[in-house]
């Protein structure tokens, strides 16, 4: 029999598994919301058993051992001997937090069991019916500093028959620790003549002595499927000191079963195995369609080339828009792999919302909607930690406790919406609660203190929301005596922000705050608008585009300071002059001659002066940072039809250098 | 291990660093070969705003953006014009690519790691910083440049730095 070298599935194990636990937790926090579905719990159930089986196919015992306890709970909830309530629930969420933990051990190759994962598998043995553990003992050993086991070990007579052998046990616990065979013995069920005995037959036990700290876990994971084979006695080796000192000493660690102090999960682990997506077929066969296409194009065109004569012109001009066509096509189902759902971020606030609103004694309502919407894996990665931060303010700050809401008149669950679209070349992100709204005595009584607003000075409400993004509001020492928002929303900001996106928030006193992110559908390609600059190009991305203009010179004020504002719309605009920020030689500097586009970041316009507008071009972004550096101003370059490269402005960062000269 | 008597001498010294040497105002220099990627002729680069004046810009190699540095002009020398002989050696350390103008390429030579010395204080010409040692090859002098601090000079990481304490500032303002 050859070996199969089963490692060449962990990876698809891990994932699957990863899956499964995902859809445990939906299951359960389903039915904690009240659903009574059988379904759920045979959803639950079936994870949990595929967790186990993978696991102990492959090795990794400990998981194995842990499901299984798991998976006798669920057992008992699935043939209806246990009721479902809340605390079985919460149990059994914490079951899959350590599961996912383990598992995320085991992938990275590092011991899987630990005190924690150890506690609550005996609180789970505990809760299991029927199968009682010593577990003063166990709980004291598991987690105290062992130094070994005694391992009374008997095989009944048919254990070879069920294809256990005892030789690999023993060869098994010899990993774990250093083993010492006390006694080896014949037992009783031996035939008294050596002629009667059936070499299939197993007449022998051991009394073995593992010596090391090794977890209780481990140990068990190795007879784990002599159940029913063989007479099994475990204990702990009490060594006289060891057993002295470890109920006294203070340093032991305290079982985490406690789970008032477990932290609350802030985000999932998604991006440690980020190296592969899952493409749905249909969108494989629209590329392969896409091919086909490109490929009767290619062989037209050449067919043309081959004998060409003027009278082809028109073929030509033909097979090159439909190359252009399919090209384009291409491009777009190629990007369009790159899009998930906004659902595997969205799938992780159930669970967040269940914690928190244990945690800060409020009610919540979660609600989402569009997530279905799809947005570029990249992008997909770096939403999770703002809207996780966004989520946790919303329940932490925006609504208020169950009393208030009543006293207010409100229902006493508070609701908290995630709404995901599309809207032009965007997506949008929205997270409204119904809860208090900005507080904006306390946001601007911070801000005074902070000395970002002047005593005295009156704002507007959109000015006020615009203080909590700023980076004085972030820490959390001060967040204990502002009892607004404002709790690193400037990292949200520049998160947003590094994605090619804005965040902003509209809020009503006593009816609740909607934060508003806007992204980029990708950040693979941008529709651009080029500019000249003197001799050299800039490309400004479209979408930032309000409008472009010729100005009057009369048009033009002068500030104090030097700085040129213009009106436009109702307001004034300061303008820009992007050859001097980017100290272009060779530019237009009448403004008369040159050309306004105005642009817009975070609701603020500038004007934005460049020589020229050459045309409109789709841009494939590639990075400066790659081999060189971030520079301030410019979000990357690319590469024109010449071959020659042009640099993309950063409208956030150019509007943002603007205000720097003009404080400098 | 594979035992052959013709190998024997050579392996009982290090082996030879091969040195690619190149001109840069009359004086030799020599980049480790290994991390030549290319030579080039020079070609029109994008000027990157916001950067010290030796980094020309930045030019499309088979679709990388790749920065594009002038030696003379990172040792603070003048140059008079770029041209179709102006050479550009493109160099890469840890996958980051990048381009270093010099007067012209000259061998690729065999250079003893045993006969390399230290750098004295030069003071005068050249920043001593970015050199890595002396060596001598055929009666003449080659300067060993060190690439990899080349391309992490101090004065833009330190302006890095700098950048987002700027920042913070305005905002506070």
């Amino acid at each position: 029999m050859s070996a199969v070298d089963l490692t060449q599935f962990h990876k698809t194990f891990f994932e699957e598994s990863r899956e499964g636990l995902d859809a445990m937790e939906a299951a359960l926090l389903a039915l904690d919301s009240g659903a009574t579905d059988r379904e759920l719990v045979h959803t639950i159930f079936r994870a949990a058993h595929s967790i186990k089986g993978g696991a102990a196919t492959f090795g990794f015992a400990d998981v194995a051992a842990f499901t299984h306890v798991a998976e006798s709970l669920l057992e008992e909830v699935r043939s209806e001997r246990r009721a479902v309530d809340s605390g079985l629930i919460e149990v059994l969420l914490r079951s899959v937090d350590c599961m996912r933990a383990m598992l995320e051990r085991s992938s990275q190759g590092r011991p899987v069991a630990d005190a924690e994962s150890e506690a609550l598998r005996v609180e789970l043995v505990q809760l299991v019916s029927g199968e009682v553990v010593a577990p003063a003992v166990a709980a004291a050993s598991l987690v105290a500093p062992v130094s070994g086991w005694n391992i009374a070990f008997t095989a009944l007579p048919h254990l070879l028959q069920t294809g256990n052998d005892p030789l690999r046990l023993f060869r098994e616990l010899q990993q774990l620790g250093r083993l010492e065979v006390v006694r080896a013995f014949v037992t009783d069920s031996a035939p008294a003549q050596l002629a009667e005995l059936d070499p299939s037959q197993c007449h022998l036990g051991w009394e073995l002595r593992l010596h090391g700290a090794v977890a209780r876990g481990d140990v068990d994971a190795v007879f784990d499927w002599l159940d029913g084979d063989c007479e099994l006695t475990i204990t702990p080796m009490v060594d006289a000191a060891a057993a002295d000192a470890v109920p006294q000493t203070s340093d032991v660690p305290v079982p985490p079963a406690a789970s008032a102090s477990r932290p609350i999960r802030e985000t999932a682990t998604a991006s440690s195995e980020g190296s592969s997506i899952r493409v749905g077929i249909d969108k494989v066969d629209a590329l392969i369609n896409m091919m086909g296409e490109l490929v009767i194009t290619q062989s037209m065109l050449s067919d043309i080339g081959e004998k060409f004569e003027l009278s082809q012109l028109g073929r030509l001009r033909d097979g090159l828009v439909q190359l252009e066509r399919a090209t384009r096509e291409l491009q777009e189902s190629v990007m369009r792999i790159r899009m998930l759902p906004i659902a595997s971020v969205f799938n992780r606030f159930p669970r967040l919302v269940h914690d928190l609103e244990r945690k800060l004694d409020k009610r919540v309502r979660l609600e989402l909607h569009g997530e279905h919407t799809e947005l570029d894996k990249t992008v997909l990665e770096k939403i999770g930690d703002p809207l996780v931060h966004l989520v946790r303010n919303a329940i932490d700050h925006g609504l208020e406790s169950p009393a208030q809401r009543k006293a207010a008149g409100k229902p006493e669950t508070g609701t908290l919406k995630l709404n995901a679209y599309h809207e032009g070349g965007n997506i949008v992100v929205q997270i409204s609660d119904d809860g208090a709204g900005l507080n904006h005595a306390a946001i601007v009584a911070k801000a005074q203190q902070r000395g970002l607003v002047a005593a005295g000075q009156e704002l507007s409400d959109a000015e006020v929301a615009e203080l909590i993004f700023q980076p004085g509001f972030s820490t959390a020492a001060q967040a204990t005596d502002l009892s607004g928002r404002g709790v690193g929303m400037d990292v949200v900001r520049r998160n947003v922000r590094d994605l090619g996106g804005s965040v902003g928030v509209r809020s009503a006193s006593g009816k609740g705050s909607t934060f508003t992110i806007t992204l980029p559908l990708t950040l693979a390609i941008i529709d651009g608008l080029v500019t000249a600059v003197g001799s050299e190009r800039y490309i400004v991305p479209l979408t930032s585009i309000v409008e472009s203009l010729r100005l009057r010179a009369d048009a033009v004020r002068k500030i104090a300071g030097g700085g040129e504002v213009f009106h436009f719309r109702d307001e004034y605009l300061p303008i820009m002059r992007l050859h001097r920020a980017f100290a272009c030689s060779d530019a237009v500097t009448d403004i008369e001659r040159g050309i306004v586009v105005v642009i817009e970041e975070d609701g603020r316009r500038v004007g934005l002066l460049v020589d020229d507008l050459l045309g409109q071009q789709q841009a494939v972004v590639k990075s400066l940072e790659a081999h060189y550096r971030r520079v301030q101003g410019i979000s990357g370059a690319t590469i024109l039809s010449d071959g020659s490269v042009a640099l993309i402005v950063d409208v956030g960062g150019v509007v943002r250098l603007g205000q720097q000269r003009k404080a400098a | 291990m594979y035992e052959d008597p013709m190998y024997e001498d050579k392996r009982a010294a290090a082996p030879p660093l091969q040195q690619l040497t190149f001109s840069l105002a009359d004086e030799e220099y020599g980049v480790d070969i290994l991390v030549v990627r290319e030579i080039r002729s020079w070609s029109r680069v994008t000027r990157i705003p916001q950067t010290p004046d030796y980094v020309l810009g930045v030019l499309n190699l088979r679709g990388a953006i790749v920065p594009i540095m002038d030696l003379r002009l990172r040792f603070g020398l003048q140059r008079e014009s770029y041209g179709d002989d102006t050479v550009v050696i493109i160099v890469a350390i840890a996958e980051r690519l990048f381009g270093i103008v010099v007067d012209a390429v000259s061998d690729v030579v065999d250079i003893d790691p045993a006969a390399i010395k230290p750098v004295p204080d030069m003071g005068a010409v050249v920043d001593t910083r970015y050199l890595k040692g002396l060596a001598t090859h055929v009666e003449r002098m080659v300067m060993l440049l060190d690439v990899e601090k080349l391309m992490r000079p101090e004065d833009v990481e330190t302006l890095d730095a700098a950048l987002p304490a700027v920042q913070d500032v305005e905002v506070a303002a």
